[in-house]
């Protein structure tokens, strides 16, 4: 997180040594972008919000941990699409559960599908792609999640037994 | 698009009344919610204000030609490693990668790489890599990363050349 400050910084230093012109155009530009897009992002931030108290992490746990793989397999995918969070919030708790037993194959489903599928980025993605390409990438994100969750299965010896 | 708009507009308001009456008469979840909402919100603020400033200077800086020549139609195999290689230094998540890829696409590159940068920004972040390794083993971020590169170029390349046969473009904000 300080390194993203510490290089946007120099890069401001130096563009702005080489021409303050520029400088200030591509400042111009930054906020049009921002200001743009801003209405999607508090719409996401309004979802993101109301999913997080509705799924939990208890609620999520409670669904990667049941007896059947394959049922986790499925709900870790479809938790992992409708929920966002943080890495450092994400991989913890992946690694609790880890510790609980859950097998590797439902904890990849969750993890790849929390990072590629986004049903609450759908407000900022659609604005940018349009509905229709948001949908399809969306959808070959979730089937690419469930054939990594199926590799890591059968490598970890989850899948035959 | 001015209905999408004013439906925006309608949910974000009735939400900014939700969370008033919950904290004026103490509905729980409601301030549950809206603590949600404020931790999010700071994730976020602490990552958007580099990442726009970045893209400003890209936008400004970065020749098209440039762009065009390493990521654009002509690239070939090194416009996806680009692609790849620029989505690890990505920050945030894919929140972050959508505008980068707008600018990107503006200034030249090829569908089927920004579709390609996209997937890797959700996937081979490397601070993240790294993250999920520690947590998780290496082994299964291994085993991520080597099923999930060759996929999402795969299925990149494919939605790119679909959408260019029905003359697809990008457009910010409606």
């Amino acid at each position: 997180m300080h390194w993203s400050y510490a290089i946007t910084g120099l890069a401001l230093v130096l563009s702005l040594t080489a021409s303050r012109e520029k400088t200030l155009e591509a400042l111009k530009v930054s906020y049009r972008r921002l200001t743009n897009i801003l209405p999607a992002f508090l719409l996401m931030l309004v979802l993101v919000s109301i999913v997080l108290f509705l799924v939990p992490d208890v609620v999520i746990s409670q669904y990667l941990g049941v007896d059947n793989k394959f049922a986790g397999v499925l709900f870790a995918s479809l938790l992992g699409s409708i929920t966002l969070m943080p890495g450092f919030i994400a991989y913890p708790l992946a690694g609790i559960l880890l510790k609980k037993g859950v097998a590797y194959m439902v904890l990849s489903a969750f993890t790849t599908t929390l990072m590629m599928v986004g049903v609450l980025t759908y407000p900022i993605e659609s604005r940018y792609f349009g509905a229709r390409v948001t949908i399809m990438r969306n959808a070959m994100s979730f089937l690419i999640a469930l054939i990594i969750a199926v590799v890591t299965g059968i490598l970890f010896g989850e899948v035959f037994q | 698009m001015k209905q999408n708009s004013v439906v925006r507009m309608a949910v974000i308001s009735s939400y900014a009344i939700f969370v008033a009456l919950s904290w004026i008469f103490g509905f729980d979840p409601g301030r549950e919610i809206s603590r949600n909402f404020a931790s999010f919100s700071l994730d976020m603020l602490k990552v958007l204000p580099c990442a726009f400033v970045l893209i400003g200077l890209f936008e400004v800086w970065v020749k098209k030609e440039t762009v065009e020549k390493h990521l654009g139609e002509e690239s070939g195999i090194r416009g996806y490693v680009w692609g790849i290689l620029l989505a690890g230094t990505t920050v945030g998540g894919l929140y972050v990668a959508f505008p980068v890829a707008y600018s990107l696409y503006s200034k030249g590159a090829k569908l089927s790489v920004i579709f390609t940068y996209i997937g890797a920004s959700a996937i081979c972040r490397v601070p993240m890599t790294v993250f999920e390794a520690s947590f998780l083993g290496i082994k299964f971020t291994a085993i991520r990363l080597f099923v999930s590169i060759p996929l999402v170029v795969i299925t990149s390349i494919l939605l790119g050349d679909y959408l260019r046969k029905r003359n697809y473009s990008i457009a910010e904000g409606k």
